[in-house]
């Protein structure tokens, strides 16, 4: 049903995009919030957490307690849970889906009177595993559980789990085999789970006793995070890519200056350099109380050895330094560098990327297709005289003053590209040609008198040979 | 060290003489083979942007199409302040310039500031004016260019041929000045003298009046 016929259905409908990545990410908030219950947790998207609270319910009362503990406490957030105890994840898993709220299998106790009476769904499969198993007329666990080996007629068991494994002989992954999953959930086969860790950024902050409201008290405590700071990334061999600092206003007011740095760094003169720039604008108002210097991205960054002979000789600064500063005052759009681009139309043969960024791999360039020295952003149009339509231009007039073509080499045509453009793009054919004066210049016509995809070709001027 | 080029924006000619020039100190001085790997930082105002294009990266000489770095200033202020700061990096082998017009910013004072950084840490300083009257400036090198008349290539004489400027150095502090006509062959920069004339006949004959086609008639 579209939305729109919804909404004529109900109009009071509310409605949310949805938001897969934003959901995940909280999904991942979540399962480290509740590493509050147990050492590690794992993410069972779209909905649900694993904790191992192995050994660790004692400290909660009991497993009884444990389980009300997380109801309440999600009840809390506003959250509904459906939670379960269980030996293995695939059982738990089961039983949080499908069992009454807050069920409890005990380890030692056997699993299968309990579980017999959940649909074959609680085993995690695929779409297609559960329709075939609904075809051979298994509906719930206990009538899988027949092949697993604890019934009563071991010879019995045997034959119809051999038919099993041979219907989904060819399916490796869990998934899709109902034997290894039942395997998984009765803890007969080890079911790795991909933990999730929090990896705190390196953080150092200053609560300040009395509110500074003035620059260079600032400048003071900034000073000393910045070479907190280092001492925090050089403890784990990292370097800052992005640095944040929030400054707490007592009135409640936050404020945040964010740089980023071209290399991974670790020198404090150069932290302070950079921020001292950004916190010309800080408005303190009736001073500030915290301030929090946050990597919030940091790459690794070796020791290095300080050359003590060196470093008194080797002034100026490095280059991934110089970068910053210009980055930090001009914009970090301002200072790139050229790469060439898959693509035959000049403007889009080069773009522009962040100077320290990889180089993608690109097919050499054909020397014997000259280009200029100097681009122009847009192509300037310019009027031509021709002797003919599709000959060589004779005189052009370009910025208000009127040119004679004197040499003149082309076309080079390049052909629009069909996969990127409108049917109707025109074709370029590109002539270098020199004035009388010397100047050389690389003009081209656009489209052709007869191509039916316009009226008369346009001419425009491209660039500029050295 | 400091060297300014007055050129027109409507030709490429200052930026590429700029770059002949750095290319030839750079060989000069016998470091190219420690300075070959370091950037080269070429800072253009928007001024210069609109009027006379950015570099293009295919346009460029080869061994420094993976080394240069472009620094888009919106204001003059901004594009002194970005060559100021590229002269004080030690990991660049020469600093390129492009300022549109006679901006209040660059005065003598900011000139000078320029001079004296570059000469104290030993980075040269192309700095390119578009447009631009020759005020007062501290440039220890001042040029003038317009382009030449370039020699006709020896297989298309009706192409133009290679890059070709009349450069006047009018006022420098170790030289006298004078007037050259400059060419880039081969990326060495030299001076084109009358002796150096164009090949003596043409390879390629013109067939004048008749085709290839009528002549295999015939």
């Amino acid at each position: 049903m579209l939305l729109a016929d919804a909404r004529v259905l109900c109009p009071q409908l509310a409605v949310a995009p949805s938001d897969p990545a934003g959901d995940l990410a909280a999904l991942e908030k979540l399962a480290l919030w509740a590493q509050r219950w147990g050492p590690w947790s794992a993410l069972d998207p779209p909905d649900g957490v694993l904790v191992d609270v192995t050994g660790a319910a004692h400290l909660f009362g009991g497993e009884d307690a444990l389980l009300t503990d997380v109801s309440c406490s999600f009840a809390r957030q506003g959250l509904t849970v459906r939670a379960a105890l269980a030996p293995t994840a695939g059982a738990a898993w089961a039983l949080a889906h499908f069992a009454p709220a807050g069920t409890i299998l005990v380890p030692d106790e056997d699993p299968l009177p309990l579980l017999a009476d959940l649909p074959v769904a609680a085993l995690r499969l695929d779409e297609d595993v559960l329709t075939v198993l609904r075809r051979l007329g298994i509906k719930r666990l206990g009538e899988l559980a027949g092949v697993s080996g604890i019934g009563d007629d071991p010879q019995h068991e045997a034959a119809a789990r051999d038919a099993l494994r041979r219907r989904f002989r060819g399916r490796h992954s869990p998934a899709a085999n109902p034997l290894l999953r039942l395997d998984q959930l009765l803890g007969k086969v080890p079911e790795p789970l991909l933990p999730v860790l929090a990896r705190p950024q390196p953080m150092v902050q200053r609560r300040l006793l009395e509110p500074i409201r003035h620059r260079n008290l600032l400048d003071r405590v900034v000073r000393d995070l910045a070479e907190d700071m280092v001492r925090a990334l050089e403890a784990r061999g990292e370097g800052a890519r992005r640095l944040e600092l929030g400054l707490w206003r007592v009135d409640g007011e936050v404020l945040v200056r964010r740089i980023e740095l071209a290399a991974a760094t670790r020198e404090a003169d150069h932290m302070i350099r950079l921020f001292a720039t950004r916190l010309d604008d800080v408005e303190a108002g009736f001073g500030i109380e915290v301030i929090q210097l946050r990597s919030s991205w940091s790459e690794p960054l070796a020791l290095s050895q300080a050359d003590l002979d060196s470093a008194a000789e080797r002034h100026g600064t490095s280059l991934a330094a110089c970068v910053d500063r210009l980055a930090v005052r001009l914009g970090t759009r301002a200072v790139t560098r050229p790469v060439a681009r898959a693509s035959h139309i000049p403007e889009r043969a080069q773009g522009w990327q962040a100077p320290f960024d990889p180089l993608p791999p690109v097919q050499g360039m054909l020397p014997f297709n000259v280009r200029p020295l100097k681009l122009f952003d847009r192509p300037e149009p310019i009027a031509v005289l021709y002797a003919s339509p599709d000959g060589y231009p004779q005189r052009f007039r370009w910025r208000g003053a009127v040119r004679d073509v004197v040499r003149v080499e082309g076309p080079e045509r390049i052909a629009p590209e069909w996969w990127r453009e409108r049917s109707t793009a025109r074709l370029r054919d590109y002539y270098r040609i020199e004035d009388e004066t010397g100047r050389r210049y690389w003009i081209y016509r656009q489209g052709l008198a007869d191509d039916g995809r316009g009226g008369m070709p346009e001419w425009f001027l491209q660039g500029l040979f050295a | 060290m400091h060297s300014e080029i007055f050129a027109s924006c409507e030709e490429a000619s200052g930026a590429a003489l700029a770059l002949a020039l750095a290319r030839d100190a750079l060989a000069l001085s016998g470091e190219e083979g420690t300075k070959q790997g370091r950037h080269v930082l070429w800072v253009q105002d928007r001024a210069a942007i609109r009027r006379g294009g950015r570099p293009c990266l295919q346009g460029l000489p080869a061994d420094l199409r993976h080394r240069l770095i472009h620094v888009a200033a919106n204001t003059p202020e901004d594009a002194l302040f970005a060559l100021e700061e590229g002269l004080k990096c030690r990991d660049l082998a020469c600093v390129i310039g492009e300022i549109a017009g006679n901006p209040r910013a660059l005065s003598f004072a900011a000139s000078r500031r320029l001079s004296l950084a570059a000469e104290r840490h030993g980075i040269a300083l192309w700095l390119v004016r578009l447009d631009a009257a020759p005020d007062l400036s501290s440039a220890r090198m001042r040029w003038r260019v317009r382009a030449a008349v370039s020699p006709r290539p020896r297989w298309n004489p009706a192409a133009p041929g290679r890059a070709t400027w009349h450069a006047e150095l009018f006022r420098a502090r170790a030289h006298p000045p004078g007037k050259w006509m400059l060419d880039d062959a081969d990326g060495t920069l030299r001076p084109v003298s009358a002796a150096d004339a164009p090949d003596p006949r043409d390879l390629a004959r013109p067939t004048v009046g008749r085709s290839l086609a009528a002549r295999a008639r015939a």
